[in-house]
């Protein structure tokens, strides 16, 4: 286990999956004058494709405002936030939403899921917001449904739907439309152990598919085996990061 | 994403329910009292219209309205016939009286006394009876409405006699006259009866109506008649505006019905309003996370507008299908509405005034929906 302290991660060896997210000297406070907060104070975050990477820390000190930024959904100060290529923090705000439908798929710990809608047409709706017609985006909706073992759950309303349940619905909704990166904020914190093993082995088989990148915010340490590596945070910056080598022993798995 | 945003609004079939119910409602209290309203001004030009074949009307100069006239000198006829451009001129009489009904009651009815010689002055739809009829001794006719607050229960017919002022009068013919605001009883009978049954004077003239010549511009007639008698001459047009124009600024109808009126609106607005903010409240957190995978304000703005629309266009619908229902029934069943229609210029009114409830309703919750932070999803 590789336990050296990351300041400036260098050159990636050859073995490495290539990187999908490079953070380096993020800046974001929030407030004004005396109030003000820095968050974030010069962060250097790593994501990469086919890899699961956990975000953990203590309360207050900056995952959410990390993985926001990454996400395209807070802009930073100042500092370089390199995803899939593009430089987001140079977007605008339009081109940005264009680039979180096209690009991100999102799970948060309140599911958020439209309580009038069906699990499929809730599943759906990253498709329809590109302009896909409704009966075909409910159709791959209610495949990928079927896939997390929602067969026969397709129609019910969240409120009809257990938790686990409900978090595999959000699962469909950030998968649907086939996005590179998947950004989770405490994806099981509002589930039992055991619905939360199911939503993480789920996450693992159908979200790792096709060289997806991972990021999961979790303060959950009974999950923590799930991933391929773990950035550790305090104080708004990765002060370690540990590679569990997972990804290594799932591709000779894969290879065998 | 319009499917969406009508599936989520039809999945929460309370606030629905409370949406439309909020549009339909004011829709129905704004066209009814506005119907009503235009109804009871029509009333007070009914007279006027309902003598088609005169188009100037003279009357002493203090008159303001059809409603109240003041007593002219019979040898003013004369003076109004020589005045040139008048191709005839006849008296008209207006007075009201108290008519004993069968039950025993005292009904006000509108007295209108016509041109004994040539009948000129009634309406020209006679239900039963003819306009001849009126030459026979103590002959009256009345209208629909009138016979049936005469006769509560009984089927139209002629021949029956009540008493005026202790005359015998005889209904020879039923007319469809126009219902007028002073009294749901109107009785037409030939003037010398008229001057009789109200114990007038025979020289107790309320109006001249006057046609004016072939050729001749009414309004110039009017003028000229004006000059030459110093009394009051106006067109039929003028009167009819002028009698009704003396309603609005005389008595409470006005204040009135607007003061439901607006009460309407703004009940419908608060249950829209409110039932719309609760239902965009309920689903802010969900939007905010629409927001963040990628679906742009517009987009939301364009559910929201949906989903007021469908609002809208199903309540109005309701509200003014009750209308209607409500109008196609009191006009032909109750006397004291009848001649009150949902009139089309009224349902368009109405409709933009629907469009600006719901519109209006929506506007802080659309605003909501507009400024709610993507970034916000991410905390509890
Ligand atoms: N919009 C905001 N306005 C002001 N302060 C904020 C805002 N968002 C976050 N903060 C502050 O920034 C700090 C980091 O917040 P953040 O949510 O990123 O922490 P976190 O690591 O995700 O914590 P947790 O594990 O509790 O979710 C906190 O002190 C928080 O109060
Ligand atoms: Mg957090």
């Amino acid at each position: 286990m590789a336990t050296q302290i990351e300041h400036s991660p260098e050159p990636v060896p050859a073995e490495e999956h290539p990187l999908t997210v490079r953070c380096r000297g993020v800046e974001k406070s929030f407030g004004e004058g005396q109030t003000k907060i820095r968050v974030l104070r010069g962060t250097d975050f790593d994501a990469r494709a086919g890899e699961m990477t956990f975000l953990v820390g203590p309360s207050g000190c900056g995952k959410t405002t990390l993985i926001s930024v990454i996400g395209g959904i807070l802009s930073c100060e100042s500092g370089e936030v390199d995803v899939l290529g593009s430089q987001l923090n140079r977007m605008r705000n339009s081109r940005l939403a264009d680039f979180r439908l096209a690009n991100f798929g999102f799970i948060f710990q309140q599911f958020n899921l439209l309580p009038a809608l069906s699990a499929a047409e809730n599943a759906s709706i990253p498709l329809v917001a590109r302009g896909e017609s409704t009966r075909k985006a409910e159709r791959a909706a209610t495949e990928l449904l079927q896939k997390l073992g929602l067969d026969g759950h397709t129609h019910k309303t969240p409120a009809q739907l257990s938790g686990g349940q409900q978090q595999r619905v959000a699962i469909a909704r950030a998968l649907v439309h086939q996005p590179k990166l998947l950004i989770c904020d405490e994806p099981t914190a509002s589930l039992d152990a055991a619905s939360g093993r199911t939503v993480m082995e789920l996450l693992r088989d159908v979200a790792l598919e096709e060289q997806r990148s991972v990021i999961v915010v979790t303060h959950d340490n009974r999950i923590f085996d799930f991933a391929d590596r773990i950035a550790h945070m305090a104080d708004g910056v990765i002060s370690k990061v540990e590679d569990t080598n997972q990804h290594k022993t799932r591709q000779r798995a894969g290879e065998e | 994403m319009i499917t969406t945003a009508l599936r989520m609004l039809l999945g929460d079939k309370t606030k629905l329910l409370g949406l439309i119910f909020g549009v339909a409602f004011s829709t129905l209290l704004i066209c009814q009292q506005v119907s009503i309203f235009f109804g009871l001004l029509g009333r007070a030009s009914s007279v006027v219209n309902d003598v088609r074949e005169a188009n100037v009307w003279v009357m002493d100069p203090s008159v303001k309205t059809i409603d109240a006239p003041f007593p002219l000198r019979d040898t003013e006829l004369g003076r109004v016939r020589g005045v040139e451009g008048v191709a005839w001129a006849v008296p008209f009489f207006k007075s009201t009286v108290q008519v004993r009904t069968r039950g025993g009651n005292l009904e006000t009815a509108i007295i209108l006394g016509i041109d004994d010689a040539t009948l000129v002055g009634v309406p020209d739809t006679f239900i039963m009876g003819s306009i001849e009829d009126l030459a026979q001794p103590d002959a009256i006719a009345v209208n629909p409405a009138g016979f049936r607050l005469l006769f509560p229960g009984s089927e139209l017919d002629l021949g029956r006699t009540i008493e005026i002022n202790d005359r015998r009068a005889k209904i020879v013919a039923i007319v469809d006259a126009s219902p007028a605001f002073a009294a749901n009883l109107s009785i037409f009978t030939r003037y010398s009866l008229a001057t009789q049954y109200t114990n007038n004077g025979r020289n107790q003239l309320s109006f001249v109506i006057a046609k004016s010549a072939d050729g001749e511009d009414p309004e110039a007639v009017a003028a000229a008649i004006a000059q030459q008698t110093g009394l009051k001459s106006v067109t039929s047009d003028q009167f009819r505006i002028e009698s009704i124009m003396y309603i609005l600024a005389n008595t409470g109808i006005p204040v009135s019905f607007g003061t439901v009126v607006i009460l309407g609106a703004i009940i419908g607005v608060a249950i829209v309003g409110l039932t719309f903010n609760q239902f965009i409240m309920e689903n802010l957190k969900q939007y905010a996370a629409l927001k963040a995978i990628g679906v742009k304000n517009t987009r939301l703005l364009a559910m929201t507008v949906a989903q007021a629309t469908f609002v809208g266009v199903i309540g109005y619908g309701l509200g003014l299908g009750a209308a209607a229902a409500f109008f196609s029934n009191t006009s032909r069943k109750v006397d004291a509405l009848r001649g009150f229609y949902l009139l089309p210029e009224v349902a368009i009114g109405v409709a933009i005034a629907a469009v600006v409830i719901v519109f209006l309703s929506t506007l802080l919750s659309m605003r909501r929906v507009l400024v709610v932070d993507p970034a916000t999803v991410f905390r509890g």
